[in-house]
């Protein structure tokens, strides 16, 4: 591999110039200036290279050196990478503390995954088996939840010819060496590189079937997101976003756990350093953090470095889900990253579009987001990649061109709102704005593993709350006292739904996460308690008895009160709306 | 050795450009000394082959292209600190403007900072007790956080500052020393007097460090005004281990000096002419704070902006919002009822208050109260409007009573003496106290066992049952 090198002309922040750079090729890393800056060729005109640096320029000099590294902007995907914090670029932000304590400086170079610790690796293939891409050769044992496969990396296959036997190595030392037809050698070493911004191979896409779990009731029952899809969480500042994401983040039922913090605030990431180690996993009863990886560019860090945060993240994403790992990821925000292309692209002095936007803002969301999806892999097994990007409008304003773009790419729009967040209901997730594309897809795993009748009662519930929402317009005109009983029950039903199937508390031990059998029982009792009400109400019997106050609040507070392993409290208050809609019935026919 | 160039190429607003230099580096401080006049220091923000522009720090008036000599320092831009840096006042670039001397210490600081590493950061579980209650109550102060206060032109925010300096217990530890770091930024004259009197009276005043730019002192030291202050902050929590309170005024006249900077380098303007970088630039102030783990001390930042308009969407709040964390919105609504100080509560948010508050912090039923209030004031808004059509005679006995929580809580809860200093019990009790102005079935966001233990008006609650 040669190395050219160039010489810097321009510097206008994160954006550099060099001359001399014909031999650098497009989107290509190099080493700038004599601290040896990291950054990324990200456009060619003759002799003159543009770059966007990914560490602060200060200090960087006219005649200062570009030195090429011959790669595209790449990650070392192996083990040590669960568990751990990096940068935008796959720099652990751990080993940099040790180095330079508590601030980042520029100019550390290029680290990555840690290449002293031992690992015990487990082969799986002997002398002489041909490998296709993809396969996996051997096992390690990175976390107690997670077992990592160590695969033939997409592209190359061949014999082996060498093998090590188990035992303990470093990701530097070469495990196996195969040999393919034309008869060059590749050695295998426990991690691979790949290249950020390539998708990574699969065999084929499949089609959507199952949901991802998020223990989340609005999510869960009305606007589900699965396995391999794509989700967007709008909202201001405030609405609880990243509420919302660190809650998939810690209950959803993926194998891995990718979170990208982009360009969002340190103490957030901090705080998930502090948390996730202590919070435990319903599934496996082990910490979250066992199976999580976090990404970490905050709003002070070099913003070019953010730009790419997102593709690592990904990238991180799609070779787990090449090991047959279902795996979800996180972006806190993705309106970050396009303000970071935006920044960059006004350096460049690029015609802007929409909003100071660069034109190429929608193709980009697209290529981001179509690495979601539920795969066959090379190696023959189910993995998906789902992806969750909450967005920061401005001003909280949908009509801006991230929110607008995103939404044509995503299936599930979780639409947060500041009217709900102000008055402390959350999750604010507004049920009239959001939707999810999945409902249909979904409904046959919902048969099997739920009820059959769960999309059923999920549009009678949601049109109940739309009812609600076009009557609570005429009771802001005239007040409730006008409206006729029936549709007073509505007002008073929607309010149980609000109150205790809507609003989740995360902070509550019982209600932050809520089994799905327990989600479906909650929502099919206040059904119940809706169709009981509703035929005394038809009767005649006025509104004031029909609502009993002790029995409403029992049902609201069952997200409390009955816990999530033991349902026979939800059994006792069926049977006590029963006793006591029978009683009033009696009432009322002996009159 | 060193260099001087005698010719300037273009001069425009605060920026100059240069050329045929050969050795300039991006962010470099550079000297100019103009002919019978006073020598000006600038900053190298873009470099492109031999063509160097440079953003003058103080006025670029009096500079032609022939009268001056520019000379490169080779260095960023650097303040020297020490401890005396307490009870003294500088300008925009550190230069002290009391009639004091200058800083001298071996030890300089590069004011752009570095950011803090996410991995060494600590975070803030801390209550700070202002003695405001709607502070306290609902929007609680968390030591290391960063929490603006948003205010439109003329409410009270310097008063409500002023209060927060005076009566905040920033360290509960009587070991532990404190300090005030204080940056205006394109303050008028009186606002900057007000605070240094409010500061006196506060018998604080040998432990706070101003940073003064004027609304008439030249635009370019806005920028650097903050990054100086926000560098003795720095130097005083992590290296002299001291607790220091950061207050920044004001935000909007920062976010406007960046933008007459940013539209005179002919950049490509993105919302309302601001440049596409102002979020990054503002976050590189605001993230500033924070606490780490292995120091003692810890930088708790307050910003002012006043909104534009008291529009909250604008980019100044709006981007602002999305860096800090929460924020105490001041409401000309509640100003004009002559209420002091107009928090309104609703669009106000503290982040970091979930895990300050409660058991072991404050009291028990903090989390529920506060939850509570938010949730029947915001009830209380809803009633408000229906009342306006239907009018107050014909509202339902519960919204009745809604009605009157309202009033109670504007005229008891938020509104407040000057001087009055409420401790975190005496302003819970309050909020019992007007809580228990509903029957207990409306207080769905509260404990039952809390309700037990607390509510006043045990009669009311049971008479409805």
């Amino acid at each position: 591999m040669s190395n050219y090198q160039g010489t810097v002309i321009m510097v206008n922040g994160p954006v550099i110039q060099g001359t001399g750079m014909s031999d650098f090729k497009m989107r290509e890393m190099v080493m700038t200036g004599n601290k040896k800056l990291i950054g990324e060729v990200i456009s060619i005109e003759g002799e003159v290279g543009i770059i966007q640096v990914y560490e602060e320029t200060e200090g960087l000099r006219i005649g200062e050196p570009i030195i090429s590294t011959g790669k595209p902007l790449s990650l070392k995907l192996g083990p040590g990478m669960i568990g751990n914090m990096f940068d935008g670029i796959e720099r652990p932000l751990k080993k940099i503390n040790e180095m330079s304590e508590n601030f980042i400086p520029e100019g550390i170079g290029l680290i990555s995954i840690d290449t002293e610790k031992k690992w015990d690796v487990k082969i799986l293939v002997k002398q002489g088996e041909t490998l296709n891409s993809g396969q996996i050769f051997g096992e390690v044992q990175e976390t107690s939840l997670i077992s990592h496969k160590l695969m033939v990396p997409p592209k190359i296959e061949g014999e082996v010819i060498r093998i090590k036997e188990n035992g303990s190595y470093t990701i530097e030392e070469t495990l196996a060496v195969i040999k393919d037809q034309k008869g060059e050698e590749y050695e295998l070493k426990m991690y691979q590189e790949w290249p950020v911004r390539e998708p990574r191979p699969v065999k084929e896409r499949m089609a959507i079937s199952k949901l991802l779990r998020t223990g989340q009731r609005i999510l869960d029952i009305f606007f589900p997101i699965a396995k391999g899809g794509t989700a967007a969480i709008p909202g201001g500042f405030g609405t609880g976003k990243t509420m919302t994401q660190h809650q998939l983040a810690k209950w959803s039922d993926a194998d891995i756990i990718v979170y990208v913090g982009c360009g969002e605030r340190g103490n957030e990431m901090t705080e998930v350093l502090e948390d996730f180690p202590q919070l435990i996993d319903p599934k496996t009863d082990k910490p979250i953090m066992e199976r999580t990886i976090l990404i970490a560019n905050t709003s002070n860090m070099p913003v070019a470095a953010r730009e790419a945060s997102i593709y690592t993240g990904i990238t991180m994403a799609e070779y787990f889900r090449d090991m047959g790992y279902h795996v979800a990821i996180m972006a806190d925000s993705t309106s970050r990253w396009a303000e970071a292309l935006r920044e960059i692209s006004g350096r460049l002095e690029e015609m802007p579009a929409e909003e100071g936007y660069p034109a190429y803002l929608p193709s980009r969301l697209a290529e981001f987001y179509e690495r979601a999806g539920y795969v066959h892999t090379l190696n023959e097994q189910d993995g998906s990649v789902t992806i969750i990007g909450a967005v920061s409008p401005p001003g909280g304003d949908f009509s801006e061109p991230v929110t607008e773009n995103t939404k044509r790419y995503v299936n599930v729009f979780l639409a947060l709102d500041r009217e709900l967040a102000y008055a402390r209901h959350f999750p604010a997730i507004n049920w009239l704005n959001s939707y999810s594309g999945y409902v249909k897809v979904l409904n046959n795993w919902y048969e099997e593993n739920l009820d059959e009748n769960v999309i059923k009662l999920r549009a009678k519930m949601l049109e109940l709350l739309y009812q609600e929402s076009k009557l609570q317009e005429i009771v802001m005109l005239v007040g409730e006292d006008v409206l006729p009983d029936d549709q007073r029950l509505i007002l008073e039903i929607a309010k149980v739904m609000r109150i205790g199937f809507l609003q989740q508390n995360a902070f509550h031990s019982e209600d932050t996460y809520v089994p799905l059998k327990k989600q479906y029982r909650m929502l099919k009792t206040i059904e119940h308690l809706y169709n009981r009400s509703y035929e005394i109400v038809k009767k005649g019997v006025p509104i004031s008895h029909i609502k009993n106050k002790k029995l409403f609040n029992e049902i609201m507070k069952m997200k409390y009160n009955i816990p999530n392993e033991n349902l026979q409290g939800i059994d006792d208050l069926n049977d006590k709306i029963d006793e006591y809609y029978n009683k009033l019935e009696e009432k009322y026919s002996e009159k | 050795m060193k260099k001087e160039y005698l010719k300037l190429d273009r001069i425009e607003g605060p920026l100059i450009e240069l050329s045929d230099i050969e050795d300039a580096a991006y962010g470099e401080v550079i000297k100019i000394k103009v002919e019978d006049g006073e020598d000006k220091t600038g900053k190298v923000i873009k470099i492109e082959n031999d063509r160097v522009v440079v953003q003058v720090f103080e006025s670029t008036s009096g500079i032609s292209v022939k009268n001056s000599s520019v000379s490169f320092t080779g260095k960023p831009f650097e303040i020297s600190l020490s401890k005396d840096i307490l009870g003294r006042a500088f300008n925009g670039i550190g230069e002290p403007i009391d009639g004091g001397g200058r800083i001298f210490n071996k030890k300089v600081y590069n004011i752009n900072g570095r950011p803090i590493n996410p991995v060494a950061r600590k975070y803030p579980r801390n209550y700070i007790q202002t003695g405001i209650s709607s502070i306290d109550a609902l929007t609680t102060l968390i030591r290391g956080q960063k929490l603006p206060i948003f205010s439109g032109n003329g409410l009270s925010h310097n008063e409500l500052t002023a209060q927060i300096v005076k009566q905040a217990k920033i360290s509960t530890d009587t070991d532990e020393v404190f300090a005030i770091v204080f940056a205006a930024i394109g303050v008028r004259h009186d606002d900057a007097d007000f605070f240094k009197k409010s500061f006196q009276e506060s018998d604080a005043f040998n432990r706070v460090v101003m940073y003064i730019n004027y609304a008439d002192d030249p635009i370019a030291e806005r920028i650097t005004t903050p990054r100086c202050a926000l560098t003795a902050a720095e130097y005083l929590a992590f290296e002299e281990n001291m607790h220091i309170l950061v207050i920044m005024t004001d935000i909007t006249s920062y976010c406007e000096a960046l933008r007459e900077i940013s539209s005179a380098r002919e950049e490509v303007p993105s919302r309302k002419g601001y440049p596409g970088y102002l979020y990054s630039d503002l976050a590189s102030l605001y993230e500033r704070a924070g606490m780490l783990k292995d120091k003692k001390g810890s930088i708790t930042l307050l910003p002012i902006l006043t909104m534009p308009n008291d529009d909250i969407t604008h980019p100044i709040p709006d981007l602002t919002g999305y860096i800090t964390e929460g924020q105490i919105v001041l409401g000309r609504e509640l100003y004009q009822k002559n209420l002091y100080p107009p928090v309104n509560i609703l669009p106000s948010l503290s982040r970091l208050m979930k895990d300050g508050i409660g058991k072991g912090y404050t009291r028990e039923d903090h989390p529920d109260v506060a939850n509570q209030l938010f949730s029947s004031y915001s009830k209380v808004q809803e009633i408000r409007a229906l009342s306006q059509i239907i009018g107050e005679e014909d509202l339902s006995e519960i919204d009745k009573k809604y009605m009157k929580l309202g009033k109670e809580f504007e005229s008891k809860l938020i509104s407040q003496d000057f001087n009055d200093n409420r401790s975190i019990e005496e302003t819970l009790d309050l909020a019992w106290e007007i809580l228990s102005i509903l029957p207990t079935e409306e207080l769905d966001r509260i404990d039952p066992n809390l309700i037990e233990k607390y509510f006043l008006n045990k009669d009311n609650g049971n008479k409805s049952t």
